[in-house]
């Protein structure tokens, strides 16, 4: 099929950048939508221009790295995939693909698509784990039974990848659904209750200082998100973080 | 406590808490006007009441103001941040794929609700005051529900009430379960809960279009 | 035994690591606080690593090229994570974990590291699971198992099909944790272009600040090489797109033995290729084997049928499917190690019973799977005479509770639903074996220079068992690196800072300076991903999944021929400065030119079929692997001379005292 890319390119940081228009051939249904931008790079390559760039590395999906604005929504048309995950059979001949980075103020465009997110780091940071010594000198694993529930839902709170599509799909640029998965993963756990207060304290406060946005609901990210996080584990994350500050 | 004040959070809680308050004066509004149409002399007797009780209108009625003030200044602030958080704008940004309208224009709900209670303040509150207080008419328990009616005579106001409810029932439709939804609530109640706030959010706005379209239909003719 | 001295403790198999332990040289918490270490990677290996030391109390400095710590590749593991817990009771220990796994590895794996990794993998579970690591459980509450390839027990812990992922977001909150305490300092996106060796020792590495291009020196007391496996020297390969040997070949040139580069696993259960277009592989996990039964045609007409689409595997009866594993390998059936399953598809797609339009694939069925299940299920709901549809229902729920994220997966790619029609797989290069040469201790031949995880050449032998390569990297970095580190740097307690001004540095930061100059200066011909799929093709068809003499000459010759092509007319556009994926790619892709040549050469020398090495010219009438433990026990350590083709070999005799060597048998 035949394609036409408008495609944000900016220099570096601090350069202002513009959307580029290209068109493209013989891309095929199979394609993942990071292989047909491989085919584009090949082109602008052997054009003697730079190559557009972005963040990608796994290719399964799992990684968080690919994160592509296309068409007006993060990963594209297709639900519960990343753009890596994304086929080109999801598009028709004659299309036209808007790209763009994710956006967000706390998601700085360092060059074309590819954004800092280390502000997701940042507030893993801030109390994102569990402070038990490495050591392996842990009671044994099968101590305190957990219930199946319980951890099944932990584990789906567990299964984000940082990819940031929550924030780039929400209209007001909120982590909320982000920080709320990794509170949760950790407030359903007993492993996790030590710390609760602490934890959903600071991470709240980092996430506020990195510049996101305030959560109105929308539910934009839940639908957009790649693994399907729940909307409940921002719930859950309120209720821990004003039970955490009645006990002070 | 100030950082709680200023976390994210907590202003999301402020607006939940005072829409939630908002949403429950709503109700008891709606119930008193109901009367209106149903019996005449309930309705006097009631506002008489509310106009007259102190409690009500020393302690109650700056809440509710308070309650207004805090939930449009707390949107209008979050809003801002909201704004300022993305940044450079998309060139393409499909938010209709992944929210409704309602939930991403609270804002343009929010703000002609806000028209409307300068308009209602206008229309009902500024006259009780004045008659109440700076030109302190002595008291005519009987004068609400001629006044009332009179008021919804021209068709201009009655289609400015509607047009009110309406976004109002919008507004509503997001704001009352989302309220829910900030408030930690999301279990296995959630979609009672949901049922119920949205049957609520479409019944109370419509109503008050319904009284008003029914004094505008049926005025007093002396 | 050469030079090369593996220092393997002496004493009985079981007290070996205890003993060791208790021998050691501490270095004392006060003195902690003035030993730098750079970690290099932050996969399981690299970060629990990172984690650990900082906990001890050493400065340690990260390095991964990506965007965060959390996106390095170990994140794609699927499947599970073996431990030797016996919580199923179905008779696991210590000593059978070490025994499946140096059987499954061909003999050809250290004793005494794998018993230590049998040793330590409970501890493993107990550390994951207080850091939070949401592993299934079972309804009363405890930890569930699942079986994989190659084994009789079921002793595989797992996460859904995303194992890796938690595993690797525990290290990385262990990490973070460390970060937040200032003892961590995180570099992202950044790539160790050169090891630093300051009279003899690993005393730092040279780096490039992957979004600035600047070219940054940084000192320490050690330097641990976590930086994954080489696999992706094959262009496609399920390795992430930028898992590379750079860091690993540098240590090479500077010093470091690189053992067994010849081993390299091939996965039988991943997605087959679609066209010229694909860019990388996709892993189905292996647990599916548990349940899925591996099937091709038996009749060649049948199979052309289904190959030009005038037929579909479900009108194909059950008596004209050819089960081979089932049939092979009567007594492992489906579950045969990973490289028994690769070839024996292989060897039915070479016959002409491919199953796809390119003729390189394979079924794997699970529609007896749905059935068993779902009548199970309607058993215990008290059908007793449910239908066909509502068996396969219930069956289907089953099924997809255990898989339906790879179902779902491998709906997205192929356009097929893998309930209703079989999936189709073949087999892809996914791990590994050969790494860095290290001792017990995990040090390389260069002193203050370690290498963990898929890394290192491990302890795995020729062939790798599922589930065990994330055992193997946490236990490395969490449990055994830490310790043998510390004996090390006991000696360095009263070095002081390394300064980053020396001759010595300035020597190694001009070497990467005039080499990425050099890269840029090519004249221009064609793109880097040109010859990476060049050399990955001849890897591919010559050094792949079967090897012959022959082939193999050709590949060094070929190899050599393109390197010198790719350094002559490489095309890299943009500078030197700021972000520049081609000319990263350029540099990884520069020393897999080096390294596939080795890689060749090490096919060649090793006359024997072992594990993931088959040479077709040793084999058993029945086409299975004939290794030769007379002549070729021994692990192959190759000393940089200059060209590949001048390395020098050292052997590192592997002795067996615990276990009899037996010809593998899955039959």
């Amino acid at each position: 099929m035949k394609l036409s890319l408008k495609v944000w390119r900016q220099k570096d940081a601090k350069s202002k950048g513009a959307m580029v228009d290209y068109s493209l051939e013989g891309v095929e249904g199979d394609m993942s939508f990071l292989e047909m931008l491989d085919v584009l790079n090949e082109q602008l390559i052997d054009n003697g221009e730079e190559p557009v760039v972005f963040d990608h590395d796994c290719r399964e999906g799992i990684c968080g790295s690919c994160s592509l604005q296309i068409n007006g929504e993060p990963h594209g048309p297709d639900r519960l995939v990343t753009t890596c995950q994304l086929h080109m059979r999801k598009f028709n001949d004659g299309d036209t693909i808007v790209i763009e980075p994710f956006r967000a103020k706390s998601f700085p465009v360092l060059k074309d698509l590819i954004v800092d997110r280390s502000a997701f780091d940042r507030i893993q940071q801030a109390g994102g784990y569990i402070s038990v010594n490495t050591s392996g000198n842990t009671v044994d694993a099968n101590a305190t039974p957990i219930d199946k529930h319980a951890a099944d839902e932990a584990m789906d709170a567990a299964t984000c990848i940082g990819c940031g599509a929550c924030v780039a799909a929400c209209k007001n640029a909120s982590a909320m659904l982000f920080t709320s998965a990794k509170v949760s993963q950790y407030a359903l756990l007993p492993q996790g209750q030590v710390e609760a207060t602490q934890r959903v304290q600071s991470m709240v406060r980092q996430m506020d200082l990195e510049g996101f946005g305030n959560c109105t609901n929308t539910g934009a990210c839940e639908i957009e998100c790649p693994k399907g996080i729940s909307l409940e584990n921002i719930a859950r994350m309120n209720r821990e973080y004003f039970s955490a500050n009645l006990k002070g | 406590m100030s950082a709680l004040i200023k976390s994210s959070l907590a202003r999301k809680m402020v607006m939940a808490l005072s829409g939630l308050f908002l949403v429950f004066f709503l109700g008891q509004h709606f119930v008193i006007n109901i009367t209106s149409v149903i019996a005449p002399d309930t309705f006097n007797s009631w506002s008489h009441f509310m106009g007259h009780n102190p409690l009500v209108q020393f302690l109650l009625q700056p809440i509710l103001i308070a309650g207004v003030v805090i939930h449009f200044v707390m949107g209008f602030t979050l809003e801002l941040q909201n704004r300022a958080a993305r940044g450079v704008k998309y060139v393409s940004y499909k938010g209709s794929a992944n929210a409704s309208w309602v939930s991403r224009n609270m804002l343009i709900s929010g703000g002609v609700i806000l028209a409307f209670i300068a308009l209602h303040f206008y229309d009902f509150w500024l006259p009780e005051i004045t008659h109440k207080y700076i030109e302190s008419h002595p008291e005519d328990p009987t004068r609400y529900y001629a006044e009332t009616v009179h008021k919804f005579e021209p068709i201009w106001r009655t289609v400015l009430y509607i047009i009110a409810f309406v976004l109002l029932a919008l507004h509503l439709l997001h704001g009352f379960a989302s309220s829910f939804q900030t408030m930690g609530i999301n279990n296995k109640y959630s979609s009672a809960i949901q049922t119920f706030t949205k049957i609520y959010a479409i019944v109370i706005p419509f109503g008050f279009a319904l009284i008003a379209i029914y004094h505008h239909l049926n005025p007093i003719t002396h | 035994m050469g030079i090369l001295d593996s220092k393997v403790p002496a004493g009985p198999l079981a007290e070996k690591w205890t003993n060791h332990k208790n021998n050691i040289d501490l270095v004392n918490p006060a003195n902690k606080r003035n030993i730098d270490i750079i970690v290099v990677g932050t996969g399981l290996a690299g970060g629990s690593a990172a984690a650990t030391l900082a906990e001890l109390g050493y400065n340690v400095k990260t390095f991964c090229y990506q965007d965060s710590p959390r996106r390095a590749h170990s994140i794609a593991a699927q499947g599970g994570i073996n431990a030797a817990k016996n919580y199923q009771g179905d008779g696991d220990s210590n000593y059978r974990l070490f025994y499946d796994t140096v059987k499954g590895g061909d003999y050809r794996s250290r004793e005494a590291n794998v018993y230590r990794l049998a040793e330590v993998s409970a501890n493993i579970i107990d550390q994951c699971v207080a850091q939070g690591v949401p592993f299934a459980r079972e309804y009363g509450g405890l930890l569930d198992n699942r079986s994989f390839g190659g084994v009789l027990v079921s002793r595989t812990f797992y996460a859904k099909g995303q194992t890796g992922q938690q595993l690797l977001l525990g290290a990385y909150s262990a990490m973070n944790r460390q970060i937040n305490r200032g003892k961590i300092k995180s570099f992202t996106r950044h790539e160790m272009m050169d090891l630093v060796k300051v009279d003899g020792k690993a005393r730092g590495i040279i780096a490039r600040n992957l979004v600035t291009g600047e070219i940054e020196r940084h000192s320490a007391h050690a330097v641990v090489l976590a930086t994954g496996g080489y696999g992706n020297v094959f262009f496609l390969s399920t390795n992430a797109m930028g898992s590379n040997v750079m860091a690993a070949w540098r240590a090479h040139r500077k010093g470091a033995f690189f053992a067994n580069p010849c081993y390299t696993q091939i996965h039988p259960t991943c997605i087959p290729v679609s066209g010229e277009h694909q860019s990388k592989l996709t892993l189905m996990s292996e647990s599916l084997r548990n349940d899925g039964r591996i099937w091709v045609p038996k009749r060649l007409e049948d199979a052309k049928a289904i190959r030009e689409g005038k037929m579909t595997p479900l009108q194909l009866k059950e008596e004209d499917r050819d089960y081979y594993l089932e049939r092979r390998y009567p007594a492992f059936g489906n579950l045969v190690p990973r490289d028994v399953a690769s070839r024996a598809a292989k060897e039915r797609c070479d016959a002409g019973f491919g199953v796809n339009k390119t003729g390189e694939a394979v079924y794997l069925d699970f529609a007896s799977a749905i059935e068993r299940y779902g009548k199970e299920k309607a058993l215990i709901a008290g059908l007793n005479n449910a239908d066909k549809n509502t068996i396969t229902t219930l069956g289907k729920a089953v099924v997809e509770a255990k898989y339906g994220n790879l179902f779902q997966m491998y709906e997205k790619i192929v356009d097929e639903n893998p309930y209703e029609t079989p999936m189709m797989i073949y087999p892809a290069v996914h791990y590994t074996m050969g790494g860095l040469w290290v001792d017990y201790n995990l040090q390389t031949t260069i002193a203050g220079c370690y290498a963990a995880g898929e890394a290192n050449f491990s302890d795995h032998g020729a062939n790798r068992l599922g589930a065990s390569a994330l055992m193997q990297g946490l236990a490395d970095g969490y449990f055994v690196l830490p310790y043998t580190i510390g004996n090390y740097l006991s000696k360095d307690i009263r070095t002081g800072p390394i300064p980053t001004d020396s001759a010595e540095f300035d020597e190694a930061e001009k070497e990467v300076r005039d080499r990425l100059s050099k890269l840029m200066s090519g004249s221009g011909l064609h793109s880097v991903d040109y010859y990476h799929k060049k050399l990955g093709k001849i890897m591919w068809n010559k050094c792949g999944m079967s090897r012959n003499a022959e082939h193999l000459q050709e590949a060094i010759d070929e190899i050599s021929a393109l390197r010198a092509d790719f350094w002559e007319n490489v095309k890299i556009p943009g500078s030197i400065e700021g972000i520049n994926q081609e000319l990263e790619k350029a540099g990884r892709v520069a020393d897999f030119l080096e390294l596939g040549e080795l890689f060749a050469k090490d096919a060649l020398t090793r006359n024997e079929s072992c594990g993931g090495h088959f040479r077709e010219e040793y084999q058993t009438p029945e086409g299975e692997a004939l290794r030769d433990d007379k002549n070729f026990k021994f692990v192959s350590a190759w000393e940089y001379k200059g060209a590949p083709k001048d390395a020098v070999l050292h052997k590192e005799e592997l002795i067996y005292e615990n276990i009899e060597l037996k010809t593998r048998s899955y039959k």
